[in-house]
């Protein structure tokens, strides 16, 4: 139990510091941009925004309901956004430990990053070239179909990487490259119509504000993972040969 | 030798495998929770968080 223990308070301290970081970026790069597109949401007749979803004809099914709880505006959201940032933090952290130490573990900071960069490219670039970050108000495909979408293109990303980083074969690199071209050749679940009261030029500025921030979280979330990782081992000594072990 | 040094390096030893599985279902539900759980309360409570790490969302 020695290394269950240490890899979760690992992620915890690492997802922790990350999700904080992350929701000070946030708050400057894509917060405002959320805040400034529900305002076209609710249309023109109220500038106080409100935080439910009203949607347009292109997803009539899934409209939420104006009575149900959602935090106040201001440092009540904040406080829960920062929440759900380290909550977030700490379970990608636990998926990032988990695979480095099925793949030998980390060596340090460096690798650590490695694995950081490689959680970007898979949890956020890839599935987001299919599905790009949405702005409230925006139209989308049934909810549960993008979902699927999301998780198959994070797993294919993340096996693809693996194989790239750890195969010997040329032919496993090659089922690595299926597996990245596979999600985007099928196809995300798109819209029936595009039609948003949402600025293009706004969408464009979110996008490029939620994968700047998303780097900067994952690269931290992997430095931190690795850094902590090698320097908390109490109790692992039952495991000598694979402790020895590192990845790079 | 060929294959003692492909277990160590993929650290896949027994004792690994019951830990291992727990951290890594641990992690799923955790982002299961934040990024896509349907439930109301959650979803607007991460709404933030769910649009800026591109979560599919409402």
């Amino acid at each position: 139990m020695f290394l269950f223990r240490n890899i979760v308070f690992t992620a915890v301290i690492a997802g922790f510091v990350s999700g904080l970081c992350l929701t000070l970026l946030q708050s400057f790069a894509t917060v405002p941009l959320i805040i400034q597109a529900e305002t076209f949401e609710s249309g023109e007749t109220t500038s106080s925004h409100s935080h439910d979803h009203a949607h347009d004809a292109a997803t009539p099914a899934h409209e939420h309901g104006e009575d149900s709880w959602m935090p106040a505006d201001g440092a009540e959201r904040l406080l829960y956004t920062a929440a759900a940032n380290m909550l977030a933090g700490i379970g990608f952290a636990l998926i990032l430990l988990t695979a480095s130490e099925a793949l030998g573990g980390f060596s340090g900071w460096r690798s650590g990053l490695m694995f950081g960069l490689a959680g970007f490219l898979a949890f956020s670039l890839a599935p987001g070239l299919g599905l790009p970050p949405e702005l409230p108000g925006m139209p989308a495909a049934e909810l549960g179909a993008r979902q699927l979408w999301w998780m198959v293109t994070a797993v294919c990303t993340a096996a693809a990487l693996g194989l790239f980083a750890f195969s010997q074969t040329p032919a496993l690199a090659g089922l690595g490259v299926l597996l990245l071209v596979l999600p985007h050749l099928s196809g995300a679940p798109l819209p029936a119509n595009h039609e948003t009261a949402v600025p293009a030029e706004l969408h464009a500025r979110f996008v490029a504000a939620v994968f700047a921030t998303s780097l900067i979280f994952w690269a931290l979330l992997g430095t931190l993972c690795g850094a902590i990782r090698v320097r908390l081992r109490g109790g692992e000594e039952a495991y000598p040969s694979n402790a020895a072990e590192s990845v790079r | 030798m060929t294959t003692k040094t492909a277990a160590s390096t993929l650290g896949a030893s027994a004792s690994r495998i019951i830990p291992l599985s727990m951290t890594a279902v641990l992690g799923l539900f955790v982002v299961g929770f934040v990024g896509f759980s349907h439930m109301e309360v959650v979803h607007n409570a991460a709404h933030d968080s769910r649009h800026s790490l591109a979560f599919p969302c409402h």
